[in-house]
Formats: structure tokens, C-alpha cells, sequence
């Protein structure tokens, strides 16, 4: 049994974990060259960090998981790997098509994996609202701060704002406040009626909450200890510079996060750190055929498999619900991808899940963007990052060419079309657009999932079989014989 | 002050940092920790972008930090378009910075369909 797991971070290393353990042939593949993901990125091993656990949650459990895995003779951990297509076949799992060397370097070898069963571990990322000046530097997203004090120990100020929407904040202030810098304050867009309302209701639903108390009350004291104030029902509306950013405009905010006229304060700051939330990384699963729920996560079944059979998912792809749920839900998915036997063991790990997954439930509902977001635009606010299109221009386009098409729209304003392929606008664009596009189609679909340089694929094409013949594939691709043989 | 990197001796992660890495940026000489990124590199010496818009050219640097917005794209050596905030910094790297206007006029209104190519030969998937 050869199951390959997508990802390292809590729940691919706890998948990877579970299938060893139920006696699978596992190959660990992540983008980075470090075990972890981005809830355990840390600083690198020449850093001869003595006490790196006081910048990270649970790094008792990454060293444990890590080492398994590094150490099991059954276990191929490929780091580096940079997965950009899965092949879907005819029957198993799809093929897995990796990269693996150097980032975003041409000529890395390639690597296609064969397995019975696949686990998708691939994580989220920041979603940032754009504001007018979102683009100056000086203006990050929170993960990006939390990334970098974390893994390189910088700040990436000195004088630093965080804000937007979610607990998540909360560390990153910390994070900030323990590499030096001064954070002049925690802006969150719920407000305290709404904060109130959605996590005083039915405290008792939230079992998993209670487990969250003490790392909750550790931000509260890290909070007090670094001066750091925590305002609610508010939001960042602007950044002031000229080639990088020298002020923000914090509003208060209604209910529907639109920004209240009159209540807007100007700060002095260098660094504006600012989520709003998650996407998941859908692409892998979405070009498996994976079934993808209304509020856009994929579906799992009770063994935390999608709705392809020999699938699984794990962690935020599943719905945002933190490194618990994640590490719960990773254990779940490697030990049924393993075919594993029912156990007291699983049993535990199955109601964890559902506890947070309560939690996630709730975070969604009371933390996720509110449709007056749109109020602090300005015609000339850029949305789309990469391809400078702004707010009147997409809207402008939009009623010139009366389309309800998102791919038509995307083609005509360029929206979505430069090299992050609409990872950081997508949501954003599709909002601003009207969320009921005719052909149905979402942001979130990119069959080629990381930029490829035409001479690799080139080369891929000339080295491909002339047939699909399943007995000459070892032969043709080497690094398959690895684990791959289906 | 913008982007600063915490010193060793004030750090509660008690890290030791007894190896550099140099490399050129641009011509100038900048160094690191040993196993920074590019964009770590960067930040550290002051410099907190690095890269003009094609379109409107403006500065742009790091933004998400975990490989994601592309934002932070340069040149190391003769490849072009990589993220510097998910490259280490290896001894003797030759940076340089991807500054290129579009070949159609630069900052002027875009029409529906325009003759702006990608600014490298990588493709990123599908159009739709």
C-alpha cells in the first residue's frame, strides 16, 4: 500500500504519521525544504536556535512527528517538491507530478508518484481585502509577518499595525512584539456585538474552545505585558505613502464592516500587517474532481475521504479550524488512506475532529469578511495585484461588456490573470463582481497549479512515453520506482 | 526604520548565528544569516522593495510572505521570476532586479485587449 501525502505542516505530518503507523509506504512531499508548513515555520537549522519552542504552539508535537517521520524506513520525505499537476486516471488515485529542487528554478528533476491513495494536506493562505494603498510596501499580509518573525526573526517593522479579522491576529502581534517590534495595536472588523453574539451563543457547542482558553489567555498576558491595545469594530481604510507606507487610516466600522464616516484616526506606522481571513489551496483537490462545498471546501466523509475514492483531505482544506483540528483531522485521513482498522486510538482522534470542527464553524461565521468591505474602496484602488486593475476599471468593463461570465470577465479586465493566478484577488474580484457567474466557474480552479517554465515542459514532453503503458512508466520516470508502482 | 532582523543576543529563541552568506544584489554586496531567504537578505539591509510594476511602475517587495502573491519576484543568476521570499540566500548568489515597463505606453488607461506580454516565459496555468 504506497500513499503519498501533500503537504507538511500539521495535518500532513500527522497523516504521514497515522499511514506509517497502519503499516503504509509513505512519500511526504512539500514545497518548502523544511518539515512544518507554515503553522511550524522556523528558523533553519544553521540558525542553532536553543529555545525555538517559546516562538511556536505545540512544537513538542512537530519535533515528535518530525522525527517519525524523518527516521521511519518506510517513510520517503521529499522536501523541495513542488507538486504542479495531478494526472486524474482511470482507476486509483490520480498520478502526482512533482518538481523538485530549487524554487522556481528551471531543470528540477522530476518526480511522478504512482500511489494507491493520496492525501491533500495543502494548507490555506491569507485572505487580504484590498484598501486603497494596500500595494505600497510597507503593507504585508499578518501571515507574512508571523512567516518571517518566525523563520528569520525579522520584524518587518518597527512601529507596526495589525489588523483585519480572526484570532489570528492575536499571535501575530505576539509574534511582532517577541522580534522586537512595537505594535502600535489590534484592529479587528467584528465588532463586540457581533463578537459577543456569535461566540457567547451556546458556549456549551464549544468543547474544543475550552482547549484554546490557555493559548487565548496567553495572548491576553503577551498583549498586557507589550502595551498592545485590542480594538474591535474596526478596520484598516487606507495607506498614506509615496513609495512605502508612513501612515494608515483606521475607521470604525458597522456591522456590515462598512466604514462609519467621521470616526477615522490617521497612525503613523512602517509596517501594516493585515488578514482577513483564509483561502484554501484548492487547486490540487479541485483538479482531482473532488467535490467542493457552497462555502468552498472540500468535502469529507466521516474517514476524511472526498468524493473521489483513494483522496483525502486534511486540515484547512476541510474548513479553518486550526493546527487541533488539523492534526486531528491528519491522523483520521493518513490512517484510512492506509486502510488502517478501526481503533480506540481513532475513535479519539474522530471526536477531536468534530470538536473543532465546531470551533471552525463558529470562527467562520462570526469572523468572515461582511459585504460592506466594499464601502472603503475607491474607484482608483487597485484589486488585482499583479495586473494593476482597479476597482473602476472592473466594474467599469463589467457593465461595458454586460458579461455574467467570470472567465469572460477575467479575459476582459485582466483581473486574475497575472503570475499569482488570482490567489490573492480571486475571492475579492469575484465579490466585487456579483458571486453568480453564468458559467459557473470559480477563481480556485488552476489545472497547473505552480508557474512552469515552457523549456521544463517542453523537455517533460519529449521524454514522454509514446503510450501509457503502466509497465514502461518505472522505467521512464526513475524517481517512480520509489514508492509508485500501482 | 522600516524591516529590521533581530539581533542574536536579544533573542529568546537564543539562536546563534555564526555563519554569513554574501551575495550581490544589483551590483552592491549585501549578507545574511546563513539559511535566509533572499527576501530575508533584503530586509535586513534596508531594503523593503524591490521590484516596478510593468503597468503603473511602482515599487512592490514582499506581501504574503509564504510563496503565494508572487509579489517579491527577482533574478538570481540567469533565472528570472523567482520568489525571494521562498529562496535561500546560497554564497555568492548575483541578484538582480526585474524593473520592466510594457512595451505599450506605461501608466496609460488599459484598453480591453491590450499587447502586454507576462514579464517572463513561465506560464501559470490556464487563462479561465
Amino acid at each position: 500500500m504506497t500513499v503519498v501525502v501533500i503537504g507538511a505542516g500539521p495535518a500532513g505530518l500527522a497523516a504521514a504519521s497515522a499511514a506509517l503507523r497502519a503499516g503504509a509506504d509513505v512519500t511526504l512531499l512539500d514545497s518548502s525544504d523544511q518539515l512544518g508548513g507554515q503553522f511550524w515555520r522556523h528558523l533553519p537549522d544553521s540558525a542553532h536556535a536553543a529555545k525555538q519552542h517559546v516562538l511556536h504552539h505545540k512544537w513538542g508535537t512537530f519535533e515528535a512527528l518530525a522525527r517519525e517521520v524523518t527516521q521511519h524506513p518506510s517513510c520517503s520525505v521529499v522536501a523541495n517538491a513542488q507538486v504542479w499537476l495531478l494526472e486524474q486516471r482511470a482507476a486509483g488515485a490520480p498520478r502526482v507530478h512533482a518538481h523538485v529542487g530549487p524554487v522556481d528554478s528551471g531543470g528540477r528533476e522530476t518526480l511522478t508518484l504512482d500511489p494507491h491513495a493520496l492525501v491533500l494536506a495543502t494548507g490555506a493562505h491569507d485572505r487580504t481585502l484590498p484598501f486603497p494603498g494596500w500595494t505600497l510596501p510597507g503593507v504585508y499580509t499578518a501571515g507574512a509577518a508571523q512567516a518571517l518573525a518566525k523563520s528569520e526573526r525579522i520584524a518587518l517593522g518597527s512601529r507596526a499595525v495589525v489588523a483585519g479579522a480572526g484570532p489570528f491576529l492575536l499571535p501575530v502581534a505576539q509574534s511582532l512584539a517577541l522580534t522586537g517590534a512595537r505594535v502600535l495595536g489590534v484592529y479587528e472588523a467584528t465588532t463586540t456585538a457581533a463578537l459577543l453574539r456569535g461566540w457567547g451563543a451556546k458556549p456549551w457547542q464549544l468543547t474544543a474552545a475550552v482547549g484554546k482558553m490557555p493559548e487565548l489567555a496567553g495572548y491576553v498576558a503577551g498583549h498586557v505585558r507589550h502595551s498592545i491595545p485590542y480594538r474591535t469594530g474596526r478596520a484598516v481604510v487606507e495607506a498614506h505613502g509615496t513609495d512605502r507606507v508612513e501612515a494608515v487610516t483606521i475607521a470604525r466600522v458597522d456591522e456590515t464592516w462598512a466604514p462609519i464616516a467621521g470616526t477615522e484616526t490617521t497612525i503613523e506606522t512602517d509596517a501594516v500587517c493585515v488578514s482577513h481571513g483564509f483561502t484554501p489551496r484548492l487547486e490540487l483537490a479541485i483538479a482531482a474532481g473532488c467535490t467542493i462545498s457552497a462555502d468552498r471546501f472540500v468535502e469529507v466523509d466521516a474517514r476524511q475521504q472526498t468524493s473521489i475514492r483513494g483522496i483525502y483531505a486534511a486540515g484547512e482544506l476541510t474548513g479553518i479550524a486550526g493546527a487541533d483540528a488539523a492534526l486531528a483531522e491528519g491522523a483520521l485521513a493518513g490512517h484510512f488512506a492506509a486502510n488502517g482498522p478501526r481503533s480506540a486510538h481513532i475513535g479519539r482522534a474522530a471526536r477531536a475532529r468534530d470538536r473543532f470542527i465546531d470551533f471552525g464553524t463558529r470562527l467562520d461565521a462570526v469572523h468572515s469578511p461582511r459585504r460592506g468591505w466594499t464601502q472603503w474602496l475607491r474607484n482608483d484602488t487597485t484589486i488585482c495585484r499583479c495586473e494593476e486593475v482597479t476597482n473602476g476599471e472592473l466594474t467599469s468593463i463589467q457593465s461595458q461588456t454586460a458579461s455574467c461570465g467570470l472567465r469572460s470577465l477575467k479575459l476582459s479586465t485582466r483581473a486574475g490573470l497575472g503570475i499569482c493566478q488570482g490567489r490573492i484577488c480571486g475571492r475579492n474580484v469575484e465579490e466585487l463582481l456579483g458571486e453568480d457567474f453564468a458559467d459557473g466557474v470559480t477563481t480556485d480552479r488552476r489545472p497547473i497549479v505552480s508557474p512552469v517554465r515552457i523549456g521544463d515542459l517542453a523537455d517533460a514532453a519529449a521524454a514522454e512515453p509514446p503510450t501509457e503503458d503502466p509497465h514502461t512508466a518505472g522505467d521512464l520516470h526513475p524517481r517512480e520506482t520509489l514508492k509508485g508502482t500501482s | 526604520m522600516t524591516a529590521y532582523r533581530l539581533p542574536p543576543q536579544n533573542d529568546p529563541a537564543e539562536r546563534v548565528e555564526n555563519e554569513r552568506v554574501h551575495i550581490t544584489v544589483d551590483g552592491e554586496q549585501l549578507s545574511g544569516p546563513a539559511g535566509s531567504t533572499i527576501a530575508g537578505v533584503l530586509l535586513e539591509n534596508g531594503r523593503d522593495s524591490w521590484r516596478t510594476t510593468s503597468r503603473d511602475r511602482r515599487p512592490r517587495g514582499i506581501f504574503c510572505g509564504i510563496g503565494v502573491c508572487y509579489d517579491c519576484i527577482l533574478q538570481v543568476g540567469d533565472e528570472r521570476d523567482v520568489r525571494a521570499c521562498q529562496r535561500r540566500a546560497c554564497e555568492g548568489d548575483v541578484v538582480s532586479l526585474q524593473n520592466e515597463g510594457r512595451p505599450d505606453a506605461a501608466g496609460s488607461p488599459r484598453p480591453g485587449s491590450d499587447s502586454s506580454a507576462p514579464a517572463s516565459e513561465s506560464i501559470a496555468g490556464e487563462a479561465s
